[in-house]
């Protein structure tokens, strides 16, 4: 990789890339995209959430698989963080839980490419934290 | 936490759930002084004195999903153990402050961690968001304002992830280079 060191550096990186990102742009119907969130508040934070979320995003663009990788607060689950929510086009979102980097490699390759499901998935209707004794 | 940069991290996202709009992180690092100081502003909602004295309780949280909160209460612990305080500003519709001072070379203060790759993730999911960046290491410098890499980019998404990966090692070339003791 060049190195980059300044704006300017970015700015001229930015047309090597140009052809790569329009084609990312046009692709641009969120509903044919895959939407990984990965849940990003502290209880996620402290389990490792930062490097699956970027293990996710330089993953998914390596192995051009078209998806938004976002990050979103606590989901309820912080026993099993951490976390992400995966919804495929056209499926319910998944959740799944004790995800590491081995994980979200075995989910990209066996779920987001394949459809198949993976171990690990947090039932929605599964109970969070004193759900049911809310303030 | 293991690392500083993972607890702005979870500061960040409390200004994002507090709809701020800009968000200033400031690393200060000073070897002659001793002192290392963390910042973080935002222009979101605010909280009144009553609220922000509670935030610091880890058994009140503004968020329905669970019961307790424990960002802030963790990032106090960290400051106090290395020799520091955490301190929170606020005010109703003006936004947040919130910092935290430490004594440099305490053998409780945890590393500062891989902030090139914190500020991308922050910046690639909040797009709509300015962040700018200060980080101070004794007289070097180093600055960065999402809206000078947007205009740079002329519209070409900060979000991209070709793009992000360029930003993170943009940051990360330069926090070297300021954090570099033999230049």
């Amino acid at each position: 990789m060049t190195k980059i060191k300044s704006l300017a550096d970015l700015k001229k990186i930015k047309g090597d890339l140009q052809s790569k990102i329009s084609l990312r742009e046009k692709s641009d119907t969120p509903e044919g995209r895959v939407l990984v969130k990965v849940a990003m508040a502290t209880c996620g934070i402290a389990s490792g959430s930062k490097e699956v979320m970027e293990y996710m995003i330089d993953e998914l663009e390596k192995r051009s698989i078209d998806a938004i990788v976002t990050q979103t607060g606590c989901m309820g689950y912080c026993y099993a963080e951490p976390t992400i929510e995966v919804s495929l086009p056209g499926s319910e979102p998944v959740v799944y839980g004790y995800v590491d980097t081995k994980k979200a490699d075995e989910i990209i390759e066996k779920y987001i490419r394949n459809q198949e499901l993976v171990d690990g998935i947090i039932p929605v209707n599964y109970q969070t934290i004193e759900k049911d004794k809310e303030e | 936490m293991k690392e500083l940069s993972l607890h702005i991290l979870d500061i960040v996202q409390n200004a994002i759930s507090a709809e701020a709009k800009e968000v200033d992180i400031q690393v200060l690092e000073d070897e002659r002084s001793n002192e290392m100081v963390i910042r973080v502003a935002d222009d979101g909602r605010g909280m009144s004195p009553e609220v922000a004295q509670k935030a610091l309780d880890p058994y009140h949280t503004s968020r329905t999903t669970r019961r307790v909160g424990m960002g802030l209460p963790l990032f106090r612990h960290t400051a106090e153990q290395a020799g520091g305080h955490l301190e929170i500003r606020s005010e109703v519709g003006k936004g947040t402050t919130v910092e935290a001072r430490m004594v440099y070379d305490h053998v409780d203060r945890p590393e500062l961690g891989d902030m090139a790759g914190v500020l991308s993730l922050v910046i690639g999911s909040n797009p709509q968001l300015r962040f700018r960046y200060h980080h101070r290491y004794n007289e070097k410098e180093y600055l960065l304002d999402t809206r000078e890499v947007n205009e740079a980019l002329e519209g070409t998404p900060i979000s991209d992830p070709g793009i992000l990966r360029y930003i993170r090692e943009m940051i990360r070339e330069n926090i070297r280079t300021i954090t570099s003791t033999n230049k």
